[in-house]
């Protein structure tokens, strides 16, 4: 069974409905007894909860702190390649773009991880579009591999595999994936994605219970907001959620609320998700989920980033860069998309700890394969 | 001395003027030899502090050694997946004082024994001590530890000659099943990591305490310093507190209200509880002239 087997988008679409007369009393019948049910989630994703915020807000903030403590994991994203064989109207990379292409050589990868392992980072995610000849399996492993010996935590934010390509990843290190499904609307999604293997919608959609099966510790879920209506974005999203909570059970999730940024396609969201929709997405996934970790990138501003920090927030990039090669010797490729938090590492963490909280940038440590010996006594 | 002068501190601190009229010297005396003489003994060492702490989840390095010197804590867990190897002077164990604490390191991450063991000994290789909380945790929703990948962890460890302290469910035949393999103690959990909802595994812990020729250790879920004192008072030999500590409003008192809860829960534990029975007794008995006569 995958979870395209029992995704049925109608009862999704049916919720998001109801949810609209959702009534104060459903809301706080949704927060005291929990969120296990798609009912409950689109109790919490109604406009009587949008009225409720503070309160919904005020129990992020409490379920994040008793489970994560006052801290907050500080990453890194590492592109590796803006070569792409898809065609998704959204994105700077797209196929059709004319942008400065670059696929990092492995010395150049090496080069990055460094300059980012200077700066602190010990979590590093690689991001790289989809190409089948620039990046291929054995070059993505390559790179786990060797940002490995620098970072103790490595993931991948790369195109959709299949279980034995995710096996090689984490053979060699790979320690979590992050796939987001970008709409869960299958008719939306067709819109979106006109070509190249992305797009094909199903096979996305169950990624990351092959990436689990191969032993992927971390999955990361998410939908890039703009594209449809975002209580049926946020209802599929709890529904895929819940749906691997118990089916990959060993493996921790992570989740995302990317909004869509201005790239070089000069793309407009059909339905740009304001800031109070995303922090009630947030709080309610947050409610719904307290052990999941709640990642923001510096695709949004400061000021919103550290208000929101409390809300929920478990991981944060900081001083990203968002074109291959963008560390070491930046200004030689084009970008996915543009950054609105500009601050570097240091501004970052000194601002994290100004909120009262601890930048974490090591939580994590080889536990699989050995970078270096360490033999028993 | 210097030990007198902390258990007197600590008084002072916390019975203001005198305490139910009783002189203070008379409390504070009785007090200092109970703890001069109830030492904590675990895997060769002896310790005054009966109180472990976690230093997960603190808003920052210089609250969390704050928070550590007021539990009076003489042994404190660090993840060994927090320590940066490669950056020393920003490590977590920077802030811990090895003269004063004893860093047991633990494996939290590790998801089987092959896992768990590959932490411990990294840990050695870092010039850690050769302590070991052994942490197989493969669920990270609840946290609940694997106990047959636990105890293939343990007897490989105890083989390397670790110390080691293995974080359990609350599983009587687990624990049993652990001393055999030579660890130093046993460390069943209270309730779900981080839940601070006290002791929900209460009559199983019972019976590892029942049955127990090592030292008990109750580990995870304790909330506040009732809960601490309540496992004390049923007999557990220590309790290891983070998140209770680390994440509330002012975690440096909370460390202390800990501290205090750990050490009232040991000494009425070694006072000796009156029976708890279904019916009332009175204090002064209305018929006791009859037996007088």
């Amino acid at each position: 069974m995958a979870f395209s087997d029992v995704f049925d988008t109608s009862l999704i679409h049916d919720a998001v409905e109801r949810s609209v007369y959702a009534r104060t009393g459903d809301v706080r019948d949704a927060l005291a007894v929990g969120v296990q049910t798609l009912e409950a989630a689109a109790a919490l994703c109604s406009p009587a909860a949008g009225a409720m915020l503070e309160e919904m807000a005020q129990r992020a903030h409490a379920s994040t702190v008793e489970r994560f403590g006052n801290t907050v994991a500080l990453y890194a994203p590492l592109y590796l390649s803006n070569h792409c064989v898809c065609t998704c109207t959204y994105c700077g990379f797209s196929m059709g773009l004319d942008i400065k292409r670059k696929t990092l050589r492995i010395d150049e990868v090496i080069r990055e991880a460094r300059t980012l392992g200077q700066r602190g980072f010990r979590n590093i995610l690689l991001v790289s579009a989809e190409h089948p000849k620039h990046v291929n399996a054995e070059y993505l492993a390559q790179c786990v591999a060797e940002t490995k010996r620098i970072a103790q935590y490595v993931g991948l934010e790369v195109a959709a595999a299949e279980t034995e390509d995710y096996r090689k990843y984490v053979a060699a290190g790979c320690d979590g994936v992050v796939l987001y499904q970008e709409t869960y609307d299958p008719a939306i999604y067709a819109q979106h994605h006109l070509g190249g293997p992305k797009k094909s919608y199903r096979p996305r959609l169950d990624a990351l219970e092959r990436a689990a099966r191969a032993g992927v510790r971390h999955l990361g879920i998410g939908a890039l907001l703009g594209l449809a209506d975002w209580r049926f974005e946020a209802l599929a999203l709890f529904a895929h959620a819940r749906y691997l909570e118990k089916q990959c059970w060993r493996s921790q999730i992570n989740i995302s609320f990317p909004r869509i940024n201005p790239s070089a396609g000069d793309f407009a969201p059909a339905q740009p998700v304001g800031d109070a929709q995303l922090v009630q997405l947030m709080c309610l996934f947050r409610i719904a989920f307290p052990t999941a970790g709640i990642v923001l990138s510096t695709r949004e501003p400061a000021a919103l980033r550290d208000a929101l920090l409390p809300v929920g927030v478990t991981h944060m990039s900081a001083g990203s860069s968002t074109e291959p090669g963008g560390y070491a010797a930046p200004g030689n490729a084009g970008e996915q998309f543009q950054l609105e938090d500009k601050r570097d590492v240091d501004a970052m963490s000194q601002r994290v700890r100004e909120l009262g909280y601890e930048p974490v940038f090591k939580d994590w440590a080889e536990m699989r394969s050995a970078p270096y010996p360490v033999a028993a006594p | 001395m210097l030990r007198k002068n902390r258990v007197l501190l600590r008084l002072s601190q916390c019975s203001p003027g005198t305490a139910g009229g009783m002189p203070k010297e008379h409390i504070s005396t009785s007090h200092e030899e109970d703890s001069l003489t109830d030492l904590l003994s675990l895997g060769g060492r002896t310790f005054a502090s009966r109180l472990i702490v976690g230093t997960g989840k603190f808003s920052s390095p210089e609250l969390m050694a704050d928070a550590l010197a007021a539990s009076g804590a003489e042994m404190v867990t660090v993840a060994l997946r927090r320590v940066d190897l490669d950056m020393p002077s920003k490590a977590i164990t920077d802030f811990i004082d090895q003269r004063r604490y004893l860093i047991l390191p633990n494996t939290s991450g590790a998801a089987d024994a092959v896992e768990a063991v590959r932490l411990a000994r990294l840990a050695r290789a870092a010039g850690l001590p050769p302590w070991i909380k052994v942490e197989v945790i493969p669920d990270p929703r609840y946290l609940m530890p694997d106990p047959v990948e636990t105890l293939k962890a343990c007897e490989i460890l105890v083989g390397e000659g670790f110390t080691v302290l293995p974080y359990i469910h609350a599983d009587p035949v687990l624990a049993k099943r652990l001393e055999e393999t030579g660890v130093a103690a046993v460390m069943p959990l209270a309730a779900p990591i981080g839940s601070g909802r006290g002791l929900k595994m209460e009559a199983a812990i019972a019976i590892i305490i029942e049955q127990a020729t090592l030292p008990v250790i109750v580990d995870a879920g304790l909330g506040v310093p009732s809960h601490a004192a309540a496992a004390m008072e049923m007999g557990a030999d220590a309790v290891l507190v983070n998140t209770a500590i680390a994440t509330a409003a002012n975690p440096v008192r909370m460390a202390r209200a800990f501290m205090l809860g750990v050490e009232a829960g040991r000494a009425a534990r070694q006072a000796g509880r009156s029976p708890e029975l279904a019916v009332a007794s009175a204090s002064s008995p209305l018929t006791g002239f009859l037996r007088e006569r």
